[in-house]
């Protein structure tokens, strides 16, 4: 494997990012220029399966989602402090080993906290 | 070229974070912190941080950009709640921003003449090698951060947890 590694070797990937982006905006002009336009006042309403809709869209909703956005980005974090460790797995040997476990031991700590308190719990 | 795209990536970045500062609406300041973040994530690629890019996108793009996205829904942006924010407050504010940039002008100043001009590896933010000064030479600081994921996790179930009776 070739560990030598340079930031032109990003090219295919900004070309990727173009292509992507290239085709959003493609699409949505293309929607624009080819499809009909009706402007009367009930095309232009909201549309909910047919209820009438009330209000905004601006309304304080619950924070048990917080909560469950919060803990996702923690343990994310936590997985990707695992990539570099996997990466040296063998070099670093049981040392690494046993840092990575006292890593995830007070992780699995604050999970089975979670876990006691019902955080993740919807009632 | 690297040149180039640096002054593109640097373009782009100042100029969504003023858009971030100016836009009114909040959902339009999350997305133009978004490009930001992006082009932030370009300009490690062209330091060679690839594993530092990649986190990047994923932690900030992603995740935190998801939470900013969470506590713009909580607050009520009905433009009648809107609170309305004094003469003094604005003149305090551009005072306390003055004296913040004042400062980072100072110290990256200084910096620059600190810093050493040695010949460095270019292969210095590749995954393996992060991996090998991370859990060798910083060990006991990645000990430490699991210990702040630890308060971070039971300080947020402490504040949006009620108690269960």
């Amino acid at each position: 494997m070739n560990t030598n590694s340079l930031p032109s070797d990003f090219l295919p990937i900004l070309l990727q990012f173009f292509v992507a982006l290239g085709f959003v905006i493609f699409v949505m002009l293309a929607t624009h220029l080819l499809g009909p336009k009706r402007k009367a006042k009930a095309k232009l309403e909201t549309f909910e399966c047919g209820i009438e809709s009330k209000g905004n869209a601006r309304i304080p909703f619950s924070i048990k989602y917080f909560l469950v956005a919060i803990l996702f980005v923690l343990f994310d974090v936590e997985v990707i402090f695992m990539y570099p460790w996997a990466v040296n797995f063998k070099e670093l040997g049981l040392t690494g080993i046993w840092e990575m476990l006292v890593f995830m031991g007070l992780l699995l700590t604050g999970f089975y906290y979670i876990i006691k308190k019902g955080a993740l719990k919807w009632e | 070229m690297t040149l180039y795209l640096f002054y593109f990536l640097s373009f782009l970045a100042v100029l969504s974070a003023l858009m971030v500062v100016v836009s009114k609406n909040p959902v339009h300041s999350v997305l133009y912190l978004i490009m930001t973040f992006f082009a932030i994530a370009g300009h490690y690629v062209l330091l060679n941080a690839q594993f530092l890019a990649a986190v990047h996108v994923i932690v900030y793009a992603g995740a935190i950009m998801v939470l900013f996205l969470y506590v713009i829904m909580m607050l009520n942006l009905n433009a009648d709640t809107e609170p309305q924010k004094g003469k003094w407050l604005r003149v305090a504010a551009t005072v306390a921003g003055g004296i913040l940039m004042v400062v980072l002008v100072g110290a990256l100043r200084s910096a620059a003449d600190t810093l050493p001009v040695t010949a460095h590896d270019n292969q210095i933010g590749m995954i393996k090698n992060l991996g090998k000064v991370l859990y060798k030479d910083f060990m006991l600081p990645f000990e430490i951060s699991s210990i702040l994921f630890l308060v971070a996790m039971v300080g947020a179930v402490m504040l949006g947890k009620k108690e269960i009776k």
